[in-house]
């Protein structure tokens, strides 16, 4: 590993100082279990590392406000996927922390870490022998001639098909979350949603930060359609894995007549995917297993198989399919 | 942990000698910090003793227990958090040791497996139902099975087989007694932990 220098930031303007004064090597490190992780393989090395971890102003999990549920960028991923009301009230927020990592990193890593997970691609991962365009922009993709059953099928680029490996920012996409970032210009808001770029021509720019924003807090607006909500996760095994397939479903029902869905997918795509096509099929329309299914078509159109992975397009239909009515159940 | 097997690691030991709140350093000499990039101080109570130690900001965790502490309980299998092996508590909550860098322990407080039995040394509950279940074959992952069980009972995770199997995905057990360890983590939530 590479040596770096470390400091602990006291405030989150001090946090956003030293980022934005200390050049691309300087990075916020908070519950590190990704950045840490990629630094062991020398995927990432920064020369300095500010760590955000202590500013206790970040921590806070309140959901008892009128018209938001605010989550601080650093409450663990344990503490709110277990907070008896997010688990009463928006199942989908619970789930997608839950069924994602283990419990050991669950209580480790933040939500405002987990928003900027990087991803589980294995010629990302594997480091110098393959190609990499996310890693070293400009020297290939070696995923598009390997293996690429767990790559994307939406939102591709010739320059990657890696894969956004969060569940819990699908959720917020669905639930049109917002997050409150601070930079060295101020603060601004911005929807989750905005959050990830598809790679295009530059995958090496993941996000739309600024060199130095730091994420302060998660903004969910509140809603009715919370407790007809659920995050559907697939796995080649039924925990601790990445998803194969998933879907974030939240409901408002009149009777078995849909008066709004929200659908957002995850683990098919190079970045959170609303699938508002999908939506507003639904939306008037009574809500059965047939129609579930022809959202979930909905949902996937588009998606382009490479060569090992065209069978997640009928699994990420059924995944939708199946979300709705388990959202449906408890509308 | 006693000062004479503290020699089987790489520093030298000071015991503190003021009181109660005996801080035990374990320091190379100021020049040889300097030369293996030891910049950091870090002061954290383990097993109930507080440890002063100077550290390369790049040290995880676990190789600050088992390389500096001497305490090799914490087994180290895939460095990356995938396995679990290296699995302790962290303030009362189980953490993986190997992908956390020792520098963010700072002033908390930690039990590894060696912190587990009593004071004379009898066995922790968790432990005696390991043996009495067979759950475990070659004993690499006990450690870190251990102390994830501890906490998954703590938790309230514990209610069934099934939630067990759930809360416990993330240590692997490559003999795959996993059979052995639902059972032993049922009966030992049963007789108290």
């Amino acid at each position: 590993m590479q040596p770096f220098t470390y400091a602990r930031a006291s405030t989150p303007e001090d946090a956003v100082r030293a980022v934005a004064s200390g050049g691309p090597g300087t990075r916020f490190l908070a519950g590190g279990t990704t950045l840490y992780d990629l630094m062991k393989l020398n995927v990432e090395t920064p020369t300095r590392v500010i760590d955000v971890s202590g500013l206790k102003e970040l921590n806070g999990i309140d959901p008892g406000g009128q018209n938001e549920l605010v989550f601080g960028a650093l409450a663990r991923m344990s503490d709110v996927a277990f907070h008896p009301q997010i688990v009463a009230e928006y199942p989908a927020l619970s789930e997608s922390l839950w069924r994602a990592a283990s419990q050991q990193l669950r209580n480790m890593a933040t939500l405002g870490g987990n928003l900027l997970q990087r991803t589980r691609c294995a010629y990302f991962r594997g480091g110098e022998p393959f190609a990499c365009n996310k890693r070293k922009p400009g020297s290939g993709c070696a995923a598009q001639q390997g293996i690429d059953r767990g790559h994307a099928l939406l939102g591709r680029s010739d320059g990657c098909i890696a894969v956004y490996p969060g569940d819990l920012a699908i959720a917020l996409v669905a639930f049109d979350a917002k997050i409150d970032v601070l930079g060295p210009d101020g603060q601004r808001t911005l929807a989750v949603e905005e959050l990830h770029r598809e790679p295009g021509a530059t995958p090496n720019v993941e996000t739309t930060l600024e060199s130095g924003e730091l994420i302060l807090c998660i903004r969910v607006p509140k809603t009715v359609m919370g407790r007809a909500s659920t995050y559907h996760k697939i796995r080649d095994r039924e925990s601790y894995a990445f998803a194969l397939a998933s879907a974030a479903v939240a409901l408002d029902m009149d009777g078995e007549t849909v008066r709004e869905a929200r659908i957002a997918i995850g683990g098919l795509a190079t970045r959170p995917w609303r699938a508002r096509t999908a939506e507003q099929a639904l939306a008037g329309k009574t809500l059965t297993p047939r129609t579930a299914r022809e959202a979930g078509d909905a949902a996937l159109q588009g998606a382009k198989p490479g060569r090992d992975n065209a069978f997640r397009i009928e699994l990420g239909a059924r995944t939708v399919a199946d979300a709705l009515l388990i959202a449906k159940q408890r509308a | 942990m006693t000062a004479t097997n503290m020699n089987s690691g790489f520093g030298t030991d000071r015991l503190g000698t003021t009181g109660v709140a005996v801080a035990m350093t374990v320091d190379r000499s100021a020049a040889d910090q300097a030369a293996r990039g030891e910049t950091e101080r870090v002061t954290l109570t383990v097993n109930g003793q507080s440890r002063s130690i100077a550290i390369d900001p790049r040290t995880s965790l676990l190789d600050l227990l088992r390389e500096r502490l001497a305490l090799t309980g914490a087994k180290k299998g895939c460095d990356h958090g995938q396995c679990g092996a290296c699995t302790v508590h962290l303030d009362g909550r189980r953490v993986v040791s190997c992908l956390m860098l020792a520098v963010q322990a700072d002033g908390r407080a930690l039990t590894t497996i060696e912190g587990l039995s009593g004071p004379n040394g009898e066995l922790h509950p968790m432990q005696q139902a390991f043996i009495d279940y067979d759950a475990l074959q070659c004993g690499y992952c006990t450690p870190g099975q251990i102390m994830a069980a501890v906490a998954c009972v703590r938790e309230g995770h514990a209610g069934s087989a099934e939630q067990i199997r759930e809360y416990m995905s993330g240590n692997i057990c490559r003999c795959g007694a996993y059979v052995g360890i639902v059972e032993a983590i049922q009966d030992a939530k049963v007789r108290g932990t």
